[in-house]
This record gives structure tokens, C-alpha cells and sequence, in this order.
């Protein structure tokens, strides 16, 4: 009885040789990428290793026990050899960085996992989520293999100032001589992580801080509360900009706080504010339920509570603020870079870039606006995707 | 299936509707959810209809101004209204209709009135807007129709907001602000659903009493068969969008022809042997003068105290506000008691939820009223289920999976089809099942019941009840069984107690407070519960008016 309701429930039960098959590939692969560059850093190509060993077991078990058919099966370990071909045939360049190929390789592998995972509800996806899907995916490609693609190094002169487009430089120079594509591609890798990174911690303080608030109630409420209220009190520009030149030369134990790392928990610090009213005000309605009540009798630990009761029900809007707070980091990131205090030259940055190369405007040249057309277009893509997200989960229809 | 009712021609017929097909969307496909309905109403005339959840009374009742929810579409028949085409008809004409011609009491007033304003301008909205009379008017004709409708101080009622008001109130206010343009229909969807017995009775009263007056038709959507017996001159019943059966009201109560009739007609009828012999010296659980309040100013509890022993059911009964539900939190801790103790066994419960031990918690379970909310919606039945065990009990694996199979089995879902199921993919009454096991998963000694029949329909409660009361003939599991609803109390209690105001007015075994004398508030509890007479209202209320 229960053997034939689970096969009428699945596809026929795709190979398990084609996961590992591919899957030794790759290791093999990844081996030879890490072993060749063994005798130049000996440490950190030890530590590829491991890192792809790991890799390895969390893909195939991942895989493992995905439903699936056989031509998703087909699809993940086409797209895996379509890389690893397109490494082979580049293969001098690929081999000069072989963590940007191994991230190349992993984006590859889990955007096609996922997408065989999520096929059912991609398949009936509008364009505008096709389109921000593609968008994304793109960036993420670029910022992972930014070496590889980049005709020349991050911040290496290469020619004359201001030089114009086309020839060499397919995009000309910066102010400094450095070529314009290549900052772009780098800036992309550095801007977009660090985005990403704070918006994660932003959402993590945030979310946290706004369910025990909502959960507890009481005094616990009240103090987040004011603390919130206060940080929300001061403009945010304004106010990273005083911690930042506060906490510069700060130092923790001795150890002076990398400015990056100092960046990133500001606008965490600061954005988490704008997380916490909205996870409060979820997390208030969620806690009402019976469901939670339930919980409670069971006699369940707040972390539970937090965990497993609250936090999935609370997914939709969150998630929709992830695409909204995701660009507003961005932007706010960028602004910062633009005044000085952001990520810091000679890294290349999408703010800064602009600030450097203002001059150009002036003289009509659109070159310095490209990172700025750059930001606008991740943040439609990803306000795309979040719009879809939504329209999923809360099961609005449009009235056909 | 349809057969002419011969009526057509009569010219008094005010709405006709013709093998009406509606369809509903789910899962983005579109089913048909209404098969080809035929209904005649002449003016003047109520017509109830009736029918479980899912029956597509109230896509009917809807349909009959023209208008399909969203995710709805009419998609054949014809819908006339008074001569006028309605599926023909545009918007705009259709808009003329609405609130003028035919008015809409959606079953819950609290919910469909805008709460920022007050009564009267919600009211005088429609006739003002449709420029069939002044404001002043209106306003005048809103204190006329409150005074008929019995709402007390009708001249100032309509300036309060609608959280001033008690709920039976609002639900009168609703229907007189339906009939503020003299409509030719008015569609009633459930509007005493929501309420109390007590409350009930008035608000039925009312209806009726302005529907006659006025001499406005009706269509009167229920579920309770007794409720619209007394308010309907003929009754239609429906089952998944199909007619079985339709008749004048007397004529279907006393010879119903269809099968299905019978069992709604019969429910209810289901009865458990009292045991009032008690067997131990000590009870399971014993309440001793228990109060408790929110926010220590007014007492909504006050000195209560009561026994339940083991494998036993104590009915706890009272009108919304009697303090029934706040009992049980007390019982249980979310509402930690002011003054009185709790005692489990020989043991004395600590008064607060996070001072009692996962064991003392165990050995206590809780069910809802609304099974909806009851069970997280992301969550698998197998982890709703399995959690106590882990919880409780240290299971996991397939020790955890083999139970969750066997509870599921126990309330008579089949484990493979419903383990991997979210709640969403079940229906209400399923819902409650899976409420019942997760109770059960605990292996708890007292269960307390709160109102968990009253949210489902009366067919799917029977069933809830045999469920419970062969659990307890196998498991000796004790209820504490709170509901308003004296049928339920009569079905399945050993016990009664009665509340009124936070204080027990009365309290014994089951048939000695059934019978009388009755205490004075009892005795208005039960003879509140409609009964499948025709006459009944009528009957009550003349009596009502002797004795006062």
C-alpha cells in the first residue's frame, strides 16, 4: 500500500549514479584546480581542499533527497559539465584563480538544483520574474567569477587617464588610468557581497529583536521600543556617518576593527531599526493565535516559539522587505562611498566610482552613471522577484 | 434534476433564478462549484436555505444580486429581478439595485461595519447616496426602525460607534440599516450564526417581526435547520451546489423526502449513558474557590469550584461573557488565578504556566474552538502531531512516525493520506480531528474542550462528539467541555455546570439539572435552543410576553 501511493506521488525514481557521478567530477575537478596552485600558497590551497570536500558531501546529500525527475537529474549535471568545459577551454585564466572557479562552480550547481527544486512554481512564472531571475543570477555570476571576466586587475594602471571607449579599453579609463570594465566587474563582486552581508545581519538583529519583543511583551518590549525609537530618532546618513569616524581608530583587545567589518555592522546596526517595527508588528498578530497558545501549554522554550511557530508564518512580508531593505543598503552603501566614508579606494565600488569620475558628466560623457545604471537595474530585478515571492504566498489573485 | 415549478408565469414571482451555474477558483483551475440551480420567489416570501459549508448556500444567496466573489464567476443560467436580466444587466444598473432594492446582512456585523463611524451615518448612507430621501428622514425612519427592532434607547443608539454596542445589538442594527430603502429582498447570510442562544432568540424575533410588517421578501441562509424553520415559508436544501430537496417549511420538517433531510432533521439525536456514579474517592482535577481577573480590577471569575473525575465529562455552560473560556485559562495557567487553588490528583498545581513541570503539563491538554488557528499553518500534520511526543515523551524516528500513523488511524484519517498534508489541505472537521490527536499524542488525563463544536457545521460536529466520547470509553480520559450550546451539553456531559457572570449558578449531574426546576437562568438557556417546531418562536415569545 504505502510502496504504491509513493510511486503514483513521484516520477520514476531518477538514477542515484548520475548525482554521483558528477559529483566526482567536480571533486576531481576542484582537486586539480587546487592541487596546481599547491607549490604558490601552500595554506590556502590546503584549505580549498577542504572546502571542496565539504562541498562535495552538502551537494550530494542535498541531491540526494531532492524530488526529482530524471531530466532534472539531466539538467544539473549538463550545466555542471557545461562549466567545467568552458573552465578546460579557458583553462589559463580559470587556473589563476581557482576560488573565483570553485564559487563559479558552486553558484552553477545551486542555481540548478534550485531551479529543478522550485521547477513546478517557476515553470509559472510571470516574464517580469523570469527577467529579475535572470538579472540576478547574472550579477551573482559576475560577482563570483569577477577575476576570471575582468580583462585586467582590480586596481592596476593600464593606460592614460580618461581614455575613450572602445579599442583596449572597452569601457576607457577611470581618473587614475584603470580600466573602466574592470572596476565595474569588481565593483559588482565588492558591492554587492557587502550589501548582501549587511542586509543578512540587518535582518538577523532585526527579526530576532522584533519576535522576543512581540513574544514577551512587557518589559522587554518597552526597552527595544525606545531603543529602536531612539537609533530611528537621528537621520540615518547623518548618524553612520558619526559612528563611523567614531569607531574608525577604535580599537577591541588591541586589534584595530576592520573598516570593512566596521561598515558592515553600522548599516546593520542602523538598518535592523527598520526590521524591528515591522517583525514586531508581524510577530504581534502571529503571537495571538491558538497555534502559539499551543505552543506555550506544551510548556515550548521561547527559542522554539521564535523558531518554528513564528518566523514561518511571518516569511512573506519579510522576505518582501529583504528585496526593499537589500536596495536601500545598497544605495545607502553607495552614498557612503560616495562621501568618502564607504568601502574604501583603492577598492572598486559602485559609489565611489561615481564620485571619482563625476568630472566626466560635465562634459556630457555617461561613463560615470553606468554603476549607478548597474544599481538601478539589481534593484529592479530584485523587486521583481520579491513581487513574485509575494504574489505566491499570500495567494492574491488577480480578478481574471 | 430541475423540474419547473410552474411559477414562472405567476406574476408575482420578484426573483427567478434558471439553471444558475457558478464556478470557483482553486489551485488556479476553475470547478464548478453551483450545478444548475432553479429558484422562484414570490414577493413577501422568506425563503430559507440551507445546507453544510461547502454547499454554495452563500454563493447562491449572493448570486442572487448579481454579483460573484472574488475567485467566483457565474457562468450559466439566468438570474431575473423583478424583470430585470441581472447577468445582462451593467454595472451601474446593477449598483442601482444594491442596498436599494436588495440589501445584504452578512453574518458578521462586527466585521462589516466600518468601525470609524457611527451607526446612523452607516446607516443613511444608502438612501442618501441612492437620493431617495434626505438625511433628516432617513435619520428619523433609522430611530423607527430601532424602536421596532427592540434595540434599547432607539432615539440615541444610532450615535454610538459599533464597539459600543453588544453583538445581538449590532446584528439588529445591520438588519435595519438592510431595510433603511425599503427593499424589495433582503439576503440574510447566517446572521445569528455568530451569537449566543439568548441573544439568538431576540435577534430571530426581530428579523422576523420587521420582515413580516414590511412585507419584504426574503432569503434566509443558515445551517441550523431549527433557525430557519422558524423564519422560512419555504426551505431549500442544498448539498455541493446541488438542490435535494425543496418544500414548504412545515410540509419538509414533518415528511422530509430525501435521505440527507432526515440526517440533518436527525442530528443531534445522538446521546451518551450519564454515569454519575463516582468510583474514587478523590477527583482527577478539583477547583477550589477559584477568581481571577484581567488586569485585577473586575473580577471575571469569582469563587468557582468543581470537581472532575476520571473518564468523566463536566459541561461547563454560559453565554459569551460568562467567564467559561477564562475558567479554562485559569485552569491551565495562562491566566494564573488570584485567589483560589487548583489541585490535580493530591497534587497542587502552581498557579502560573512557567512554574508547572512538562509532566504536570502533559497530563493536562487543550482544545480550540477554531481548529483554523489552532494548527500552524507551515507545519506538516506529522510534525503537528509528533511534536508532543518529542516533546513529551523523548520519541523520534520511526518510534515518532509509527505513533503519529497510529493517532491518525485512532481519529479515523488515513495515515498515508493525510501525514504529509498541511492544515490548509484539510477540511474544518478534519482539523479538529488533527486538534484532537495532537491532544491525544500527550496521553493527557484531562482534556479541556473549548467550544469545539460550535465552528463546525452540525454534521461534522456529531461526528467530533461520537469521535470524543469513543476516546473516552477507550482511554478513560476525562473532558472538561465548555460550550454554550445546550445541545452539545445534552449529548455528551455527565455533569453540567451552569455560569452566568463569572459565578456558577447551578451545577450537578447532568439529568438532575436538565430536568426541573430549573434554576431561573437555566430554564432561559434552554428554552433559547430552537427546536425544529414551526411554531416554536412564536410559541416562546407569546409565553415570554405572558410571564413578564
Amino acid at each position: 500500500m504505502t510502496a504504491t501511493t509513493m510511486d503514483s506521488a513521484l516520477p520514476a525514481r531518477p538514477s542515484p549514479w548520475a548525482s554521483r557521478i558528477s559529483v566526482a567530477a567536480v571533486h576531481f575537478f576542484v582537486l586539480v584546480l587546487f592541487l596546481q596552485n599547491l607549490h604558490a600558497d601552500t595554506w590556502l590551497a590546503i584549505l580549498g581542499l577542504v572546502a571542496a570536500h565539504l562541498y562535495s558531501v552538502i551537494v550530494l546529500l542535498y541531491w540526494r533527497n531532492l524530488e526529482r525527475s530524471t531530466a532534472g537529474d539531466t539538467v544539473i549535471v549538463a550545466l555542471t559539465l557545461e562549466f567545467m568545459l568552458i573552465a578546460i577551454i579557458f583553462w589559463d585564466r580559470f587556473s589563476l584563480w581557482p576560488w573565483s572557479t570553485f564559487f563559479g562552480l558552486f553558484i552553477v550547481q545551486a542555481c540548478a538544483l534550485l531551479a529543478v527544486r522550485f521547477w513546478k512554481g517557476l515553470r509559472k512564472a510571470p516574464p517580469t520574474a523570469w527577467f529579475g531571475l535572470v538579472v540576478i543570477l547574472l550579477y551573482v555570476i559576475i560577482a563570483a567569477t569577477a577575476p576570471i571576466i575582468a580583462p585586467f586587475t582590480e586596481t592596476e594602471i593600464v593606460g592614460s587617464e580618461y581614455e575613450a571607449w572602445g579599442g583596449k579599453f572597452l569601457l576607457g579609463t577611470d581618473n587614475l588610468g584603470r580600466d573602466w570594465l574592470t572596476r565595474l566587474i569588481y565593483g559588482a563582486r565588492n558591492t554587492i557581497s557587502i550589501a548582501f552581508i549587511t542586509t543578512c545581519l540587518a535582518f538577523f538583529i532585526g527579526a530576532l529583536g522584533g519576535f522576543l519583543s512581540a513574544a514577551l511583551g512587557g518589559w522587554t518590549d518597552q526597552i527595544l521600543g525606545r531603543v529602536v525609537d531612539v537609533l530611528m530618532a537621528i537621520p540615518s546618513l547623518i548618524f553612520a556617518l558619526l559612528l563611523l569616524s567614531i569607531f574608525k581608530d577604535y580599537s577591541v583587545f588591541g586589534l584595530t576593527i576592520h573598516p570593512m567589518v566596521l561598515l558592515v555592522v553600522i548599516i546593520a546596526v542602523l538598518d535592523s531599526t527598520r526590521v524591528f517595527r515591522l517583525a514586531r508588528a508581524v510577530g504581534m498578530n502571529i503571537v495571538v493565535m491558538d497555534y502559539v497558545e499551543v505552543s506555550r501549554l506544551r510548556g515550548e522554550g521561547m527559542w522554539w516559539v521564535i523558531t518554528r511557530e513564528i518566523l514561518p508564518n511571518a516569511m512573506p512580508p519579510l522576505v518582501a522587505e529583504f528585496g526593499l531593505r537589500f536596495c536601500f543598503v545598497f544605495l545607502f552603501l553607495s552614498a557612503l562611498s560616495f562621501l568618502g566614508l564607504g568601502i574604501q579606494p583603492p577598492t572598486a565600488d559602485w559609489g565611489s566610482m561615481v564620485r571619482d569620475n563625476a568630472t566626466l558628466i560635465s562634459f556630457g560623457d555617461i561613463t560615470p552613471l553606468l554603476p549607478a545604471m548597474a544599481i538601478a537595474l539589481l534593484t529592479i530585478g530584485v523587486n521583481f522577484v520579491v513581487d513574485w515571492f509575494l504574489h505566491q504566498t499570500s495567494g492574491l489573485r488577480d480578478d481574471h | 434534476m430541475t423540474t419547473e415549478t410552474g411559477n414562472g408565469a405567476n406574476g408575482d414571482v420578484l426573483l427567478e433564478m434558471r439553471g444558475l451555474k457558478i464556478e470557483g477558483q482553486a489551485d488556479d483551475q476553475w470547478h464548478e462549484i453551483v450545478h444548475g440551480i432553479d429558484l422562484d420567489l414570490r414577493r413577501g416570501e422568506v425563503l430559507g436555505l440551507i445546507g453544510e459549508s461547502g454547499a454554495g448556500k452563500s454563493t447562491i444567496g449572493i448570486a442572487a444580486m448579481g454579483f460573484a466573489r472574488p475567485g467566483c464567476r457565474i457562468i450559466g443560467g439566468s438570474i431575473l429581478f423583478d424583470g430585470i436580466d441581472l447577468r445582462a444587466a451593467s454595472e451601474e444598473e446593477k449598483r442601482k439595485l444594491r442596498g436599494a432594492r436588495i440589501a445584504y446582512v452578512a453574518q458578521s456585523a462586527a466585521a462589516s461595519f466600518n468601525p470609524a463611524h457611527r451607526l446612523i451615518d452607516q446607516y443613511c448612507e444608502m438612501p442618501v447616496q441612492h437620493g431617495i430621501k434626505p438625511r433628516a428622514e432617513a435619520e428619523a425612519e433609522a430611530k423607527d426602525l430601532y424602536r421596532r427592532l427592540q434595540l434599547p434607547e432607539p432615539e440615541t443608539i444610532g450615535f454610538r460607534y459599533p464597539h459600543q454596542v453588544s453583538g445581538g445589538q449590532l446584528q439588529r442594527a445591520m438588519t435595519a440599516m438592510a431595510m433603511s430603502c425599503q427593499p424589495d429582498l433582503i439576503i440574510f447570510d447566517e446572521p445569528t450564526t455568530a451569537l449566543d442562544v439568548t441573544t439568538q432568540i431576540e435577534v430571530l424575533a426581530a428579523i422576523k417581526k420587521v420582515v413580516r410588517e414590511l412585507n419584504t421578501a426574503a432569503i434566509y441562509i443558515t445551517h441550523d435547520l431549527a433557525v430557519v424553520s422558524q423564519m422560512a415559508d419555504r426551505i431549500m436544501v442544498l448539498r455541493y451546489g446541488h438542490m435535494v430537496e425543496e418544500g414548504s417549511a412545515r410540509e419538509l420538517i414533518a415528511a422530509p423526502k430525501e435521505e440527507y433531510t432526515r440526517q440533518l432533521l436527525a442530528v443531534r439525536s445522538f446521546r451518551k449513558e450519564s454515569q454519575t456514579k463516582i468510583d474514587q474517592d478523590r477527583p482527577l482535577l478539583r477547583i477550589e474557590n477559584v477568581s481571577a481577573s484581567y488586569g485585577g480590577v473586575v473580577k471575571v471569575l469569582k469563587n468557582v469550584s468543581l470537581d472532575i473525575h476520571k473518564g468523566r465529562t463536566v459541561a461547563v455552560v454560559g453565554e459569551s461573557g460568562s467567564g467559561k473560556s477564562t475558567l479554562a485559562r485559569a485552569v491551565t495557567g495562562l491566566l494564573p488565578p488570584i485567589e483560589g487553588r487548583v489541585f490535580y490528583g493530591r497534587e497542587e498545581m502552581p498557579p502560573a504556566l512557567k512554574d508547572r513541570s512538562p509532566e504536570q503539563l502533559r497530563r493536562m491538554q487543550m482544545i480550540y474552538q477554531m481548529p483554523d488557528t489552532a494548527l500552524n499553518p507551515r507545519q506538516r500534520i506529522r510534525d503537528i502531531i509528533g511534536r508532543p511526543l518529542e516533546f513529551y515523551l523523548g520519541m523520534r524516528g520511526s518510534d515518532r512516525e509509527e505513533r503519529v500513523r497510529e493517532l491518525l488511524s485512532m481519529i479515523e484519517l488515513e495515515p498515508d493520506e493525510f501525514i504529509d498534508r498541511f492544515p490548509d489541505e484539510l477540511s474544518g472537521g478534519q482539523k479538529q480531528r488533527v486538534c484532537i490527536a495532537r491532544a491525544l499524542a500527550a496521553e493527557p488525563e484531562l482534556i479541556i474542550c473549548d467550544e469545539v463544536t460550535s465552528a463546525l457545521d452540525q454534521l461534522v460536529a456529531e461526528e467530533i462528539l461520537k469521535l470524543l466520547q469513543r476516546l473516552q470509553d477507550e482511554l478513560q480520559v476525562s473532558y472538561m467541555f465548555i460550550t454554550h450550546d445546550l445541545a452539545t451539553v445534552r449529548a455528551i456531559s455527565d455533569e453540567i455546570v451552569v455560569m452566568l457572570r463569572g459565578e456558577i449558578v447551578e451545577q450537578g449531574p447532568r439529568d438532575t439539572v436538565l430536568a426541573p426546576p430549573h434554576h431561573e437562568y437555566t430554564e432561559l438557556l434552554l428554552s433559547s435552543v430552537p427546536e425544529m417546531d414551526p411554531d416554536w418562536l412564536d410559541g416562546i415569545l407569546a409565553k415570554r410576553a405572558a410571564a413578564s
